[in-house]
């Protein structure tokens, strides 16, 4: 069983070229936030490495920060041998949101990541079906979680407003 | 106004309008889309089960709209499952009935104000007969529903209305 912090000082080793920053001041789960477009690499490690083995993708959530102008995308992993959990957030920008997919290392990303694109239009790379999954495939109007969205008058001639 | 209310008096020859005999038929059984969406399907579901029995009004769930006399939209309508709605209802023979269950059908529900993804009423796509409200409605409301489409149809009639 590893802790936020030891797991974090283990990146650091493993990954010297790139950028971690551990955020323990919030009234939430410490986390780690990584780089967007090497996700996939770090998600690779924390999921082979016998002493992490984080074997279970809890959760995949996308959140607005339009007060940064940015997108972001929280992992929530656990590791069902060793009884551990961690918290990992990527940070892109808002006008070219771009982030390497997992969906090879833990196959319930797919959908997950196919949410947040429906929603937040956040591209994840590499995806291999990067279809909306929730609104309809013809949906037009743009991405409804964001916080600058504003929903069309009509689709397919109804009327959406109340 | 009923068909059967009259005692036979000659034999076992019954007069009736020909409209009178039609309704009673068509109100008798009136087969529904097996078609759910929501929690009000969940009631619909039990309406249909045992204990409430929505068979001795005549209310059979079959698997096709091609088979069936009424739809009954119970549950959350979005906009995606709107037009599939529509297209049921229009593989449905006529004449065929629509009883919107439950508040979502009905008028958006909970959803009315921030839900992007939800029809404001089911009435903006087809026709309704009878709305149910409640969230979800008990299966005795959407009994009393039931009864009071069977009324709607009892009173209708082939002559066309003069203007």
């Amino acid at each position: 069983m590893k802790n936020t912090e030891e797991i974090f000082q283990l990146l650091k080793e493993n990954f010297k070229d790139l950028n971690f920053e551990l955020k323990t001041d919030l009234p939430v789960d410490n986390f780690i936030i990584c780089n967007p477009l090497e996700i996939d690499k770090i998600s690779r490690y924390l999921h082979d490495n016998p002493e992490l083995n984080f074997d279970s993708l809890i959760n995949l959530s996308g959140v607005d920060e339009i007060k940064n102008n940015q997108l972001s995308v929280y992992y929530h992993l656990e590791s069902t041998s060793l009884k551990h959990k961690l918290v990992l957030k990527v940070i892109t920008d808002r006008n070219k949101p771009e982030i390497a997919t997992v969906t090879d290392i833990w196959k319930g990303a797919n959908w997950h990541e196919r949410e947040a694109y429906d929603l937040f239009g956040i591209k994840f790379l590499n995806h291999p079906d990067l279809r909306r999954i929730l609104m309809p495939y013809d949906w037009e109007a743009g991405y409804p979680l964001r916080k600058d969205y504003e929903n069309p008058e009509f689709y397919h001639g109804m009327k959406v407003p109340y | 106004m009923g068909l059967l209310d009259k005692e036979f008096t000659d034999g076992n020859i019954v007069i009736a309008k020909a409209e009178d005999l039609m309704n009673w038929a068509r109100l008798s059984s009136l087969w529904q889309v097996s078609f759910g969406l929501a929690c009000c399907a969940i009631e619909m579901m039990a309406t249909s089960a045992s204990h409430y029995d929505f068979d001795r009004f005549g209310v059979i769930p079959r698997p096709s709209p091609r088979h069936a006399d009424i739809i009954i939209i119970s549950g959350t309508v979005t906009l995606k499952m709107a037009t599939r709605i529509k297209r049921l209802y229009e593989q449905m023979p006529e004449p065929k009935y629509i009883i919107s269950m439950g508040s979502c059908s009905n008028s958006g529900g909970p959803y009315w104000e921030h839900g992007y993804h939800v029809l404001k009423g089911i009435d903006r796509v087809i026709p309704v007969d009878v709305y149910v409200p409640g969230c979800p409605p008990r299966p005795e409301a959407l009994l009393e529903g039931l009864i009071k489409l069977q009324e709607k149809i009892r009173k209708a009639s082939l002559v066309k209305k003069s203007a």
